[in-house]
């Protein structure tokens, strides 16, 4: 068998996952920085990253808009592996375990493990609410529709949704940093087996019965 | 005023700026007021005409829509509006209640609270409070922060724009252009203490004439106003075109402004902190050495075999 030996491992993020990844990645660092620039002027020095303040007021909402879309596809890709399981209920409450390194005393997890999962359904919760917050804010063209109320409900609300989404980054960024081999995973996609036993116990014994069962039908097919 | 501000050591509040003016070393300017009292006014417009005049403001022509308003509304070319109001009072008198419509530069600005452009909103010395189109970057918070309404968004350069209180002229000891025009002496200006001792002989003046709820409008919940209103019907703001009768800041602009503004920023630097600080104490999360070559030889094992 060549072909499992020119890719060792497991394919953990297809190509179109990664890309997917990585533009929504991008695009919400961008926000974040344009973003904090109008919101304290600590940072307004960022506008300068943007050509800019006003360059900045105006690419901010497009690069929301664009971000939404991919973001959208993403949201709906990565459903099904995001859905909260018993396992991941017992490692939120060994979340001391997890954050201390003590691997082997938590419960094996699935493709995600919780905290993966809180990412995503914080992001699910945020974005939606960022562009529908955005939107009504939005200079010039839709702000001065709007209720004085309703304007000032969307600022309030998109500023605090944003602080926990760019909490919600960070942690994510640092998981990506913290935990070796997980940034690897979404840059080229695949990641070792002896990792995916470790992190995902029970997304490995899922790929090795794959693997196990795909192996027995060449079997059977080279045996008749 | 466009451009840059003509006297920037006047200025005492500045938008996006939490560095104190060089106006705490003295702060001997006294405050100016407007003084409008709609009990003489005619609603001739000559008002709004100076404006237009003194400030360069040429509006669209708009479009009769059956009332005195005209044009119907503020926009950023028409700083003024006259508010025309078919009143009528218990007696079964009607009352023709016309409001001079503009900034009022209130002591504590809702738009300069909520604008994030450094320098974009200023307030001087003399209470006047000042939109510098330079920094202005076209976001609307303004809007969202004014309590009255008042701040336009140009359509053509996407600035926001308001009545300055001609901080020009004043700046130069003239009185500003609505004043100077005012046929009826309906508009007065001079230091906040003068015309509020104007305001008061009016009011007592009107309780004279019947009208007992006469009174000045200079509402608390902005900190007082520099544009103040003598009112035939004190205690019914809302009758002159929905003047509020208890302006504040609205909670939702604190809520967005206030302390969150500092608190969140703080803590999104000790987020980071922490990362780097959990990283630093409790080091990389990593597979044991032991568990790859459990797997490896697993694995060849499992080759071998094949």
């Amino acid at each position: 068998m060549s072909q499992s030996k020119k890719e060792r491992g497991i394919l953990r993020y297809g190509w179109f996952s990664r890309l997917n990844h990585w533009t929504i990645a991008i695009s919400f660092v961008l926000l974040v920085l344009s973003g904090l620039a109008l919101f304290h002027p600590f940072f307004w020095g960022f506008t300068a990253l943007f050509g800019g303040p006003i360059m900045t007021r105006i690419l901010h909402p497009f690069i929301g808009v664009f971000m939404s879309v991919f973001f959208a596809i993403m949201a709906v890709r990565f459903f099904k592996d995001s859905l909260i399981k018993r396992h991941d209920i017992q490692w939120l409450k060994q979340i001391k375990d997890v954050l201390s390194n003590r691997d082997e005393k938590l419960p094996p997890v699935g493709k995600s493990n919780a905290g993966q999962k809180l990412v995503y359904w914080i992001m699910v919760f945020s974005v939606p609410v960022l562009l529908v917050t955005g939107v009504i804010i939005w200079q010039p063209y839709f702000a001065d529709a709007m209720p004085i109320t309703l304007l000032r409900l969307g600022a309030l609300l998109h500023a605090f949704v944003a602080f926990l989404a760019i909490i919600t980054l960070i942690i994510h960024i640092y998981s990506g940093i913290w935990v070796k081999g997980s940034f690897q995973a979404m840059v080229r996609g695949r990641v070792s087996k002896a990792w995916a036993k470790h992190h995902h116990d029970l997304w490995y014994q899922e790929k090795m019965d794959e693997e196990r069962r795909r192996k027995e039908s060449l079997d059977r097919i080279a045996g008749q | 005023m466009r451009g840059d501000q003509i006297n920037l050591q006047n200025i005492t509040a500045r938008s996006a700026t939490s560095p104190p003016s060089p106006q705490v070393r003295d702060g001997g300017v006294e405050r100016v007021t407007k003084l409008i009292d709609v009990s003489r006014c005619i609603g001739c417009k000559a008002c709004q005409v100076a404006c237009s005049e003194w400030n360069d403001l040429r509006d669209d022509v708009g479009e009769c829509v059956g009332v005195y308003d005209n044009p119907v509304d503020l926009s950023p070319n028409s700083w003024e509006v006259m508010r025309f109001n078919e009143y009528e009072d218990e007696q079964g008198n009607l009352e023709w209640l016309i409001r001079k419509d503009n900034c009022m530069h209130c002591a504590e600005p809702g738009c300069l609270e909520a604008c994030p452009a450094p320098g974009a909103i200023v307030q001087y010395a003399n209470g006047i409070v000042d939109f510098n189109s330079e920094h202005c970057i076209g976001c609307g918070y303004c809007v969202a922060g004014c309590p009255f309404d008042i701040p336009r968004i140009s359509k053509k350069d996407s600035k926001a724009y308001k009545c300055t209180l001609c901080s020009d002229r004043v700046f130069h000891g003239l009185e500003p252009a609505c004043v100077k025009s005012c046929p009826t002496g309906s508009i007065m200006f001079g230091t906040r203490e003068d015309m509020h001792e104007l305001a008061q002989s009016r009011t007592e003046y009107l309780h004279g004439r019947g009208f007992e709820n006469a009174g000045i409008y200079d509402p608390e919940g902005v900190g007082g106003t520099h544009v103040i209103y003598v009112l035939q019907h004190a205690d019914k703001p809302e009758i002159y075109n929905g003047l509020p009768n208890d302006p504040r800041i609205s909670p939702l602009v604190d809520a967005w402004k206030g302390v969150t503004k500092p608190l969140a920023s703080v803590a999104i630097g000790l987020a980071a902190l922490t990362g780097f600080f959990h990283y630093a104490t409790q080091g990389p999360k990593e597979v044991p050495k032991e568990e790859y070559d459990e797997v490896e030889d697993a694995e060849t094992h499992e080759e071998d075999r094949t």
